[in-house]
């Protein structure tokens, strides 16, 4: 590959990336006025599209207001840390067999090691807006992040064990036969869970919990600085989506009748309407019922799946 | 590769003195994160991607956001700031210091005496990681398994709770 074609992968990969996140804006609130049987935002352009242009705007012309009891240097850099750390993740994903930003055989755990660096964008946001709500909302999603990405890490393994590697390509390539959905049932679904929880998406949104905690880490916040926690949220179920696929479903792997783009994107979509429709149908956990959930059930469960595979497996090779 | 390496050291060497100088709690603690990125950029030049990823996984991803959250949790202000101002004081550092320049010196001497020695990068990847984890070093890693264990009994032995007896409204 050429350098000006890996220029223009990164750029294609980025413009992409960032026209979804806006446009995420306007399919989730459609797609949940259609799940409570109402019509959603339809004035504005075709279908109401133009809505995002018109949150956009609005949210570029909002005061950006930071409080003066506010720790000025780290409450700017917190909403850059959530987008720059999301974005990073995107590096390591095959799109299709040549597209793929940095094909890095340690992909997997390059994902893993920026997820964990996301949560300081909510620790040190609620932390530096001085303000009792943003800081329980900031405790809340650090418990949890932390808890959710050890899930997050063991449930993965299997798919390793299989395939006897980190890159992201191979993983794809292991699937030829058999997509790990079918094999690694156990490890899908923890990861499902703990991708949610580590996105702090509905249901499991406890770090800003609108009902008790007012908005939580992101209270002080406002203009595009909110906008940065906004979109950061939306890259990040993109990102989990886009895993899901490329980990259990056979990334861009489908009969050939669709380019291998086309059956990423596909499958990528179903995954974030899966995560809007459980936004609009499950209630939200309590905050230690969350936590209890993951290290009670969640832990042996995928330590159980991790064993299980790694018995199969040796005993497949015949060692 | 050199070039990297010397970059990333001088960032980790900058990033750990600020760490050290600064008053308050969280901003020392921002800077060790850097530091350790930077430590993992160091292990990344010298060829071992999965230690390095490693690095950041445990140290930055974890242990520092548990720091951050205990920093959070005692909600140390300006007291604390002002306290650590006043142990940074010229007359607690200086003697110290002075010290370990002079051993500095000397090994700087030591350095630009010593013979050419070109670095040989050899990548380590995953797999030769683990193979010799659970080979050569069976043992010691057994032993890191009996220590964490220990912990976790630890912890949940302080953990304990004795079981509350709540009115039949609170149950």
């Amino acid at each position: 590959m050429t350098v000006m074609q890996h220029i223009w992968i990164v750029i294609g990969v980025l413009f992409v990336l960032l026209n979804i996140a806006a446009g995420l804006i306007w399919v989730e609130r459609r797609l949940l006025a259609l799940w409570q049987d109402r019509l959603g935002p339809n004035r504005a352009g075709p279908l109401g599209l133009f809505i995002v242009l018109a949150d956009t705007l609005k949210l570029f012309f909002k005061e950006d207001w930071i409080p003066p009891f506010a720790d000025k240097k780290i409450f700017i850099l917190a909403p850059a840390i959530v987008v720059g750390s999301v974005l990073l993740s995107f590096v390591i994903i095959p799109f299709a067999p040549n597209i793929v930003v940095a094909d890095l055989n340690i992909g997997l755990l390059f994902f893993l090691a920026m997820s964990s660096l996301g949560v300081y964008s909510i620790v040190l946001g609620g932390w530096a807006s001085n303000n009792k709500y943003a800081l329980l909302g900031a405790l809340r999603g650090a418990s949890q992040m932390i808890a959710y990405e050890v899930f997050m890490g063991l449930s993965l393994m299997g798919v390793v064990m299989l395939t006897g590697s980190f890159n992201m390509g191979a993983i794809v390539e292991a699937q030829k036969d058999m997509w790990f959905i079918v094999t690694q049932p156990v490890g899908f679904f923890v990861f499902f869970i703990a991708g949610i929880a580590e996105t702090h998406r509905l249901p499991f949104d406890i770090p800003e919990a609108e009902s008790e905690l007012i908005a939580g880490y992101h209270a002080e916040y406002s203009g595009m600085k909110f906008g940065m926690f906004f979109i950061g949220e939306y890259l990040g179920i993109t990102l989990i989506s886009a895993m899901m696929v490329a980990l259990f479903f056979g990334g861009w792997l489908g009969p050939s009748f669709l380019p291998p783009l086309a059956w990423f994107a596909l499958k990528t979509f179903f995954f974030i309407g899966v995560f809007i429709l459980l936004r609009a149908s499950l209630p939200r956990p309590r905050y230690d019922q969350l936590i209890e959930y993951g290290w009670k059930i969640l832990l042996p469960v995928v330590l159980a799946n991790l064993m299980i595979t790694g018995a199969i497996a040796l005993w497949m090779k015949g060692g | 590769m050199n070039l990297l390496f010397y970059i990333s050291s001088f960032v980790a060497v900058a990033a750990t003195i600020l760490a050290i100088t600064r008053f308050h709690p969280v901003h020392a603690l921002l800077y060790l994160v850097v530091s350790f990125l930077a430590a993992a950029m160091i292990f990344l030049s010298l060829g071992t991607p999965f230690i390095a990823v490693l690095e950041v996984i445990v140290y930055a991803g974890a242990i520092i956001v548990l720091f951050i959250f205990v920093v959070m949790m005692l909600n140390l202000g300006k007291d604390t700031a002002l306290q650590e101002k006043n142990w940074l004081r010229p007359k607690v550092w200086a003697g110290p210091c002075l010290l370990v320049l002079i051993l500095l010196v000397e090994m700087i001497v030591l350095l630009l005496n010593a013979p050419d020695v070109t670095m040989h990068i050899t990548v380590v990847d995953p797999r030769k990681v683990s193979l010799s984890l659970f080979g050569e070093y069976i043992i010691a890693l057994e032993l890191v398994g009996f220590l964490l264990m220990a912990g976790i009994v630890g912890a949940a032995h302080i953990g304990k709770q004795k079981k509350k007896i709540l009115h039949r409204f609170l149950n």
